[in-house]
């Protein structure tokens, strides 16, 4: 195929750049990809840390907290409900759009389109620099919003109207003033990204790259990018009519002035649960990319893979009202959400057992990002499966806002996202910064946090089938809820030890950042084109000469060659010349 | 197993929608299962070993099409079975004389009843703070309405749940089939006082229900 990226950049290839060309006002997707991925990680340890809170509350409410003594003066450590509302709805708000958003589609959407697929840079590289400054921004808002008076957003993550619209039902006036601002950048920061990434893969494929021969994760991030692209668009106008009601006085969602609180809860959804899917998405591709590589196979049903990922994108629009059944939503709309949210489950379940076809006859390498790949599948089995209780109406009568629904979504966005995320890191680390992760540490801190998460997770489903609901601040004023404090206590124990296996993480990450063993070229013998750029790959990626492609990029223990891979830039003498 | 920690359910629904759980945490439970052995069984078998060489196969389109087609019908099965309980719940309001407004506030819940004449709105209305009575084996429909904030009514030994949302008036009903006394907690965060935001059902034998009238409204 012709592409002018080819040709057009080659005389830039070789010049350095000053440092605040290089760590600034950087165009360079590679460096986007770090600042995103810098900016998820330090957001996920003030998420992480208000998790703990959150726990701590629940297993021993009214107590205080170990720590916070400093900062809660007034009650001498013990978490007010005003606090504790804000704890869990900002430990959502960071983990969700600060943490995995910039971490899978953020910084591994920047780092691995250009690098998959052969491009010197994304299409658009000012735009790319606009939108981390703008997540930048975003992000600092967001921070701000801790240090107003009356402390931040308190309304849990979905901020429902009128709870949210209304300064005195909630207490809380520019903390949620500033959530919404906060996230109405966020929205253009992730449109910018988003149609970068489309058009980059549409256009700037390198030759021979064609669409079918395009590596999983990126055909991940593309779609989640098609999702984005028409997601925030809602959200961000919901953001803009929320504030409006807060401060300009409209009623959108105030019944008084004529406004529909339920409006909300649409809008918030028709977004949201794309959402959900711009959030597993990419992790599914990363596992679809690590599978093949340390399973020496080639993945099992390229192209269902592919088709599924498109279904899901397509089915995606049309199950939102799940989040809604007893919302006093029209129960007749409700039998609809029911077919299409069963539905949706089924390219998930083809997903899984093509993995598991991934698996089998493979000559599987136990390194650490395919343990945490291998923890993606295994858990986000547990997360797709608990989705079906919700998916049956009655049963989401008696589950909705219960326990069960903080596992499910656990299971999916932590079990999926986060141990996707892990892979992720574990396994291009060696190509983003030029070095190897230790991988005694990387087990040290796998093990652990795979057993605690489950731990911690799993018997949260159990509360919840006990009737236990969420965002509440304290279980014992419940009767019903007396016999399960016991799993409160238990699974805030596990919770703590989780947190603290991060902290092999946070070692084995700088550590290796300076002094980690060189990374050779393509430390896992892959096929994909980013394992030829050099370690770190230079600005443009490639030194003179795009790479030519001439084959899908899982074509492991092909018979065709000696070795058990088979790098998609290498011509064999006979098929090239057939070619040209 | 999972059903073990179900609290004991006391309404006609309930029963539907236990049934439910319990098929669908078989199902999903034995799904887990063969998944997770098939998993541990590969990792085991096809572990890496020094001169092994992986099967070279891209996939197997008519088992990718049992996969496909098999979880299909389940899931359309599913759905078939939840329909008819759903819309007995949610759609099919019983005929009943006995109307309970439950109006949900920042945080309690403000429960009227008609009183003898049956209507809201006339002298002989009657409000408790945070109290439903209602007979056992008779149908109840309460009138919800919402002041301020989304609340949600919760009855867990009742499977019920339903959102209170200002601006509207939704109707939903049960059955209780025990006598006792049941938590009505809010399901919906709606403050800073949403934890602790409860009621309580009383669910009386007839004779007591009537006794129960006769004092409220001793004139009648």
């Amino acid at each position: 195929m012709s592409n002018p990226a080819t040709h057009a950049t080659v005389h830039e290839a070789h010049h350095e750049l000053g440092f605040v060309r290089t760590y600034i006002f950087s165009t360079d997707h590679k460096m986007i990809a770090r600042q995103f991925l810098f900016l998820g990680l330090f957001m996920m340890v003030i998420g992480g840390l208000l998790a703990m809170v959150v726990r701590w509350q629940l297993a021993w409410p009214e107590t205080p907290v170990a720590g916070l003594g400093w900062l809660l003066t007034e009650t001498e450590g013990v978490l007010p409900p005003e606090a504790y509302n804000m704890a869990f709805t900002m430990h959502a708000t960071i983990m969700i759009f600060f943490v995995i958003m910039p971490i899978l589609a953020g910084a591994f959407g920047n780092f691995c389109i250009p690098l998959m697929i052969g491009a010197r840079d994304m299409a658009f590289p000012r735009l790319n620099m606009l939108s981390i400054w703008a997540a930048f921004l975003s992000g600092g808002v967001m921070l701000a919003g801790f240090f107003v008076p009356q402390g931040h957003a308190a309304s849990g993550w979905t901020a429902y109207a009128p709870l949210s619209a209304v300064a005195t039902y909630q207490g809380v006036n520019w903390g949620q003033n500033l959530w919404l601002i906060s996230l109405f950048i966020l929205t253009i920061s992730s449109l910018m990204g988003a149609i970068n990434y489309i058009t980059t893969v549409i256009n700037m494929r390198a030759p021979g790259m064609t669409f079918f021969r395009m590596p999983l994760v990126v055909w991940s991030l593309f779609i989640t990018a098609i999702l984005l692209l028409l997601a925030l668009p809602v959200l961000m106008s919901a953001t803009a009519m929320l504030l409006f009601d807060r401060t300009l006085g409209t009623h959108w969602f105030l019944p008084e002035g004529g406004g529909e609180p339920l409006l909300w809860q649409h809008l918030f959804w028709f977004f949201g649960h794309p959402e959900v899917y711009i959030l597993i998405l990419p992790a599914m591709g990363m596992a679809s990319e690590i599978l093949p590589v340390f399973a020496r196979k080639p993945i099992f049903g390229y192209r269902a893979m592919v088709y599924s990922m498109l279904a899901i994108c397509f089915l995606s629009w049309m199950v939102y009202g799940h989040h809604m059944f007893v919302s006093g939503m029209d129960p007749r709309v409700g039998m609809a959400f029911t077919l299409t949210t069963m539905v949706i489950a089924v390219p998930s379940a083809i997903k899984t057992f093509n993995w598991l076809g991934t698996l089998w006859g493979g000559n599987i390498r136990f390194t650490v990002p395919m343990l945490n790949a291998l923890a993606f599948v295994a858990m986000f089995v547990i997360g797709g499966l608990s989705g079906v209780f919700m998916a049956s109406t009655p049963v989401d009568i008696f589950i909705q806002d219960t326990y069960f629904i903080v596992a499910h979504i656990h299971y999916v966005v932590f079990g999926g996202s986060i141990f996707g995320a892990f892979a992720a890191i574990y396994f291009w680390f060696p190509k983003m910064f030029g070095r190897m992760l230790n991988p005694t540490l990387g087990h040290l801190h796998f093990w652990p946090t795979f057993v605690f998460f489950n731990l911690t997770f799993f018997p949260q489903h159990i509360v919840g089938v006990g009737g236990m609901m969420r965002r509440i601040y304290n279980p014992m004023q419940y009767e019903f809820l007396q016999h399960l404090q016991w799993w409160n206590v238990f699974i805030t124990w596990s919770a703590f030890a989780l947190g603290l296996a991060q902290i092999f993480f946070v070692i084995n990450f700088f550590w290796s950042l300076f002094a980690g063993k060189k990374a050779p070229l393509n430390p896992w013998q892959s096929n994909t084109l980013e394992w030829i750029a050099p370690s770190p790959p230079p600005h443009l990626n490639w030194g003179d000469r795009i790479p030519t492609v001439y084959r899908g990029p899982y074509e492991y223990s092909s018979p065709e060659v000696a070795e058990d891979w088979f790098p998609q830039n290498r011509s064999l003498p006979a098929r090239a010349a057939a070619r040209h | 197993m999972l059903s073990w920690w179900l609290p004991e359910n006391v309404s006609t629904f309930g029963q539907e929608i236990d049934f439910l759980f319990e098929l669908i945490y078989w199902i999903t439970g034995g799904v887990f299962v063969l998944v997770a052995v098939a998993m541990l069984a590969f990792l085991v078998m096809y572990r890496h070993r020094e001169g092994r060489r992986a099967r070279y196969t891209h996939g197997n389109t008519p088992v990718e099409i049992v996969w496909t087609v098999v979880p299909t019908l389940i899931l359309v099965v599913l759905t078939a079975l939840s329909i008819p309980t759903w819309a007995r719940i949610k759609m099919q309001l019983p005929q009943t004389d006995l109307k309970i407004e439950v109006m949900a506030k920042q945080f309690n819940w403000i429960v009227t009843y008609p009183g003898p004449d049956g209507k809201f709105g006339t002298d002989d209305d009657k409000t408790f703070d945070n109290e439903v009575h209602v007979p056992v084996g008779k149908p109840v429909v309460l009138v919800l309405k919402a002041k301020d904030v989304i609340h949600s009514v919760f009855l867990p030994n009742l499977r019920f749940k339903q959102d209170a949302v200002p601006g509207r008036e939704i109707l939903a009903w049960f059955e209780a089939t025990k006598p006792g006394k049941y938590e009505m907690p809010c399901a919906e965060l709606c403050g800073f006082g949403h934890s602790g935001m409860r009621g309580w059902l009383f669910v009386h034998t007839p004779a007591d229900y009537q006794k129960w009238v006769k004092e409220q409204w001793p004139s009648s």
